[in-house]
């Protein structure tokens, strides 16, 4: 009784606050919100009348990043929002480009999504904004990666050649004295650890396609053909043989067991890289900060860790290649584009940011001014317990690296994959038959986006 | 009760009982009208906000496709004709509907045992038992995934640690084999306690002095539980089983939240309704996952259609 007496009381008061609500709603919606200053940022605002750029983001020191940037800008500052890392963000992203509202100013994108914006007229092009003037600090190859001719899309941060991160502990156990330079002598390592009863030596992931596809091209695959200035026409090979070759290479490992087929990222898979259980990583430059922030590389795993060029095909003719890497894109919802391109060419492009980008191992700079410096060249990288491992390892292979084309589809195109090596990893399919299957499946997909598939 | 002309929910509950055909009712019933609809209007706002609208504007983005090459152009139908032949869709649909065939008896199965156990005994115990029945509902469905992803886990979970114990090798519920196991036993866990509610309280809306007729006439409990109780709460049952489809054919979160973890085995197009959450914010066809979620709709309203068709005559609920 006495609840429902306080119900009855409750009720017409939570009424009227829905009624308030409701109404309050219409008003915003039918006022049509001039682009309001955005004011939930994550960082603190130096200069408050200052116009604010907004900013979606992930590296790992973003927040000293965006310091450090409206610290040093008195007529420009950053409102920085974390919108998820690579597909979280680009989903959202991507939504916001299909609604035509809600898109930052400035958006973080790997080099591999770009395309896939720029045919949605998402992105700007930079070059009136003085794009052109950072040209001279970046290497050809990694200007490549962010231009369609003459029209500069983003401003490339950091890159990802590729490497191959190792236990040393394991190594020294099971008796591999060298770091295998061939795929050849890799799969003749995994299999001796693992019939001494060692851990897997490696993993093929389904969930980082990039890496895979970084893999099909250092064995000769051009997966995609396209140039924006050429909208309709695009080019797809996924069924060469390079490509049924490099995924016959790692199902026949999987489904051996010598290499594990855990996801990267999860909890669990971290835990096994700080366990030992994984002899080898193939990775980029930029993995180390990541896993250094998820707890690897400290306590028993520490010192543990060391890196050695990306085994070849071809020992006689190395192939460099790259995962990942960022560029800060400015997004054609910026209302003040020249504000917006400001500080995606002035974001992350300081000293100070740079710094402590490549000493936590977070980026590999594509910036020059980082790139020849004594002390990055040099430096003793403790995550490697000591090696000169950008002298050694990453600065040739970024120098090696030619650069990549992408497909307008990206996403569906990892989706794809993905779903290839699930299949690969359960022996429920070829190599033969993945490439086959994807080619179709892609092929497909981009007749039914309305492209000529040459 | 006869229907009386007034379709207000008010007049329903009118103390004063309506005369349809005095004429002198006839003001009092246009004020009364208005005074329901005020009553209504809160609720009408946002149905038709919230409901009607988004449904319409899907409806009419179904009716169109957009290339990343090419323009939006009118499609009519063409977008459902490519989802009833779309293998992903369809296959989703095919796992949906497998899995409802298994989750659904055995969630109803748990659901009733423990209701007409719980129905039976009286106490302290009882009222405990229920309560622990009836947790995991309380438990957000995503935390709850979760929970069970990390019970799954390979590296950290007790399976594994169990598993440890008899040195053996730990199965991965969330491997491609194992998947529709390990979604089994979330989903059950989850919802068979609020099923089991809705039972119990159907069994004690039942007038005990039937038990005691029957007792009289020599059936045992079991006779009780079987002739009387699961006749009499027919249209509960009806009740839960209809949600459970509903709910099981839109089978969404449970696999989302372990989607990251199961190594690549939830697909985009695992089912339907991952399909169009894919298909719309991951590749950009909110056109073409519009019409994907009306035909994920047609085909819960056809299976609906068709379990209220074949227990028209046992449930009073829907006849």
């Amino acid at each position: 009784m006495r609840l429902t007496k306080t119900l009855s009381v409750v009720a017409p008061v939570v009424l009227a606050l829905g009624l308030a609500a409701c109404s309050g709603g219409g008003d915003d919606g039918g006022s049509g919100s001039t682009a309001a200053k955005p004011t939930n940022c994550t960082n603190k605002i130096v200069k408050e009348d200052a116009p604010r750029v907004l900013v979606w983001a992930w590296y790992p020191n973003m927040a000293k990043v965006v310091d450090n940037f409206n610290n040093q800008h008195t007529d420009v500052q950053v409102c920085w929002t974390n919108a998820g890392q690579g597909q979280d963000e680009y989903s959202k992203f991507q939504t916001a480009v299909s609604a035509k509202k809600g898109a930052p100013d400035v958006v973080m994108l790997e080099a591999d999504q770009l395309v896939g914006f720029e045919i949605q007229d998402a992105l700007v092009d930079l070059s009136p904004y003085g794009a052109n003037d950072v040209k001279k600090n970046f290497s050809e190859g990694a200007w490549k990666d962010v231009s369609q001719g003459d029209k500069v899309y983003a401003a490339p941060i950091d890159g990802g050649p590729m490497a191959l991160i190792y236990r040393t502990d394991v190594f020294a156990k099971y008796g591999i004295t060298k770091p295998p330079a061939t795929w050849a002598e890799y799969a003749a390592d995994a299999a001796k650890v693992k019939a001494a009863g060692g851990p897997p030596f490696g993993d093929f992931a389904s969930n980082v396609p990039a890496v895979t596809t970084a893999l099909m091209i250092q064995k000769g695959a051009t997966p995609f053909q396209y140039d924006l200035a050429d909208k309709q026409n695009i080019g797809i090979k996924v069924d060469d043989q390079a490509t049924k070759d490099v995924l016959n290479y790692w199902a026949d490992l999987s489904t051996k067991k010598q290499i594990g087929k855990e996801d990267q990222f999860t909890t669990d898979y971290v835990a096994g890289m700080v366990g030992g259980k994984y002899a080898t990583y193939v990775s980029a430059a930029w993995a180390p900060g990541y896993l250094t922030g998820a707890g690897v590389g400290n306590g028993s795993s520490k010192g543990k860790f060391a890196v050695a060029p990306l085994p070849q095909w071809d020992a006689a003719s190395p192939v460099s290649v790259n995962w990942g890497g960022s560029a800060f894109a400015v997004t054609s919802q910026a209302s003040d584009k020249a504000a917006a391109a400001k500080v995606a060419l002035g974001l992350y492009a300081d000293e100070a940011s740079l710094t402590d980008g490549w000493k936590t191992q977070t980026i590999f700079p594509l910036n020059q001014s980082v790139l020849k410096s004594d002390e990055f060249i040099n430096a003793k990288v403790d995550f490697f317990n000591g090696q000169t491992a950008n002298k050694d390892i990453y600065i040739p292979a970024e120098n090696a690296y030619k650069g990549a084309v992408y497909s307008p589809f990206t996403v569906y195109y990892y989706a794809q994959l993905q779903a290839q090596i699930v299949k690969l990893n359960a022996g429920q399919t070829t190599g033969d038959k993945a490439a086959t299957d994807l080619q179709n499946a892609l092929v497909t997909y981009a007749k039914s986006q309305g492209f000529t598939v040459k | 009760m006869v229907s009386i002309t007034p379709p207000t929910a008010l007049s329903d509950g009118a103390v004063v009982p309506d005369t349809p055909a005095a004429p002198g009712g006839r003001r009092g019933s246009a004020r009364r009208h208005w005074v329901g609809w005020f009553f209504i209007f809160p609720f009408l706002v946002v149905f038709l906000a919230f409901l009607v609208a988004p449904l319409a504007y899907a409806a009419y983005l179904s009716l169109y496709t957009k290339g990343l090459a090419t323009g939006t152009t009118f499609a009519g139908i063409d977008n459902y004709k490519r989802a009833f032949t779309d293998p992903s869709f369809l296959h989703g649909l095919w796992f949906v509907l497998k899995f409802s065939l298994v989750v659904i008896p055995l969630q109803v199965f748990v659901a009733l045992a423990a209701a007409l156990l719980l129905d039976e005994i009286v106490g302290r115990l009882a009222r405990f038992a229920r309560l622990i029945i009836f947790l995991p509902y309380a438990i957000p469905v995503v935390l709850g995934s979760l929970m069970w992803g990390f019970l799954y886990s390979p590296s950290f979970g007790p399976i594994e640690q169990i598993s440890t114990l008899f040195n053996v090798q730990a199965p991965f519920l969330l491997s491609q084999g194992n998947i529709f196991y390990g979604l089994l036993n979330v989903v059950t866990w989850q919802w068979a306690g609020y099923y089991m509610i809705i039972i119990y309280a159907a069994l004690q809306g039942i007038d005990t002095s039937i038990y005691e007729a029957a007792r009289t006439d020599g059936a045992s409990s079991k006779q009780i539980a079987f002739r009387i109780k699961i006749p009499m709460i027919t249209p509960a049952l009806a009740l839960i089983l209809v949600f459970a489809l509903i709910g099981t054919l839109q089978f969404f979160v449970e696999p989302k939240v372990l989607g990251p973890i199961a190594n690549g085995t939830v697909t985009p197009d695992f089912t339907p309704n991952i399909y169009a959450v894919t298909l719309a914010l991951q590749y950009a066809q909110f056109n073409y996952a519009s019409a994907i979620s009306f035909s994920l709709g047609f085909v819960v309203f056809l299976a609906v259609a068709i379990f209220m068709f074949v227990t028209r005559k046992r449930g009073s609920l829907f006849t």
